[in-house]
């Protein structure tokens, strides 16, 4: 057993190895996510140049839109670490202000792939018209899935957060949703090395 | 056993994140400048490209999921570690035998 002499630390301890645990499940759902975008990456890969007489990515994708979308996510991991500070802090108010900085980022990011997504289907180019293009939608949008379903757990949490406080359940859940939010940050880096940028190069 | 390390030891703090931050700023500046600038060849750009894209993963990883081989941390550290043997094999396979294929039938060449 650990050497914490304090008699005290126990119960925080319990509470903290339950919660690794937890967490610990939670990863592993986020490593088989992992598999899931590896095949979506791979499927990308060996399709990205059958454009079947199609538009490629080097005419069809922007650095400027795929720039800002990069940043959006990036800023909003730095704007979820500090909402983590502030939960460990237990600032309250400090939490659910950044969380709602991360909200707005997430949905920047999100805005400007709908935006692309549309832009994309109206030249001609949606997921129906080459394997080249069921690929990047498949991958791009799963992406993109993802990170919808990160700003509904944002919100959720923010209620939380409001309607709870910060207790340790809540607390418990703020340590997953971050996890959650940096991976989708960390595919995204994946994303944008694949397929935007040797893209553009050509 | 163990080394106790008190518990907050792995707290994360403003440092950490405003560290990981500054790093995974330049290594996303550093592919998008060069793509923007087309001053190198396409094949030097690239290899620079997934450098900084992996740099960066591993910027993530430390910084934000706050990764190490800590008591807390050490199994996500190992199964992300599987995780990797498993996606080189998925991709790097499926890659090869794409290419070979195509190599072979000659599709569209």
């Amino acid at each position: 057993m650990s050497s914490d002499a304090a008699a005290g630390h126990a119960g925080v301890k319990t509470a903290v190895r339950a919660d690794t645990e937890v967490n610990f499940g939670f990863w592993i759902y986020l490593m088989s996510d992992v598999i899931i975008f590896a095949m979506l990456f791979v499927a990308y890969i060996n399709l990205s140049d059958r454009t079947a007489g199609g538009p490629s990515g080097a005419e069809l994708f922007h650095l400027r839109e795929v720039f800002f979308e990069t940043m959006a996510l990036l800023f909003s991991s730095l704007t979820f670490g500090l909402a983590m500070l502030g939960l460990h802090a237990g600032k309250r108010n400090a939490v659910i202000g950044w969380l709602a900085v991360t909200f707005v980022l997430g949905a920047c990011f999100i805005g400007l792939e709908l935006h692309e997504f549309m832009t994309l289907i109206e030249e001609g180019a949606s997921f129906t018209r080459s394997g080249s293009m069921s690929g990047f939608f498949a991958l791009v949008a799963t992406h993109g899935g993802h990170v919808t379903v990160g700003l509904i757990w944002i919100v959720v949490m923010m209620s939380q957060l409001a309607t709870k406080g910060l207790t340790a359940p809540v607390a418990s859940r703020m340590a997953r949703l971050s996890l959650f939010w940096h991976f989708l940050d960390l595919v995204w880096i994946c994303v944008f090395s694949t397929v935007y940028l040797p893209w553009i190069l050509q | 056993m163990s080394v106790s390390n008190p518990s907050h030891a792995h707290e994360p703090t403003l440092a950490g994140y405003l560290t990981g931050f500054g790093l995974a700023l330049i290594l996303t500046l550093i592919p998008f400048g060069l793509v923007a600038w087309d001053g190198l060849a396409i094949a030097t750009t690239l290899v620079v490209v997934a450098i900084c894209a992996v740099l960066q993963v591993l910027v993530h990883l430390i910084f934000f999921l706050h990764l190490d081989m800590s008591e807390e941390q050490r199994w996500n550290t190992i199964s992300i570690a599987f995780s990797a043997v498993i996606m080189f094999v998925l991709v790097g396979g499926t890659i090869w035998l794409f290419y070979s294929l195509k190599f072979r039938m000659m599709v569209g060449y």
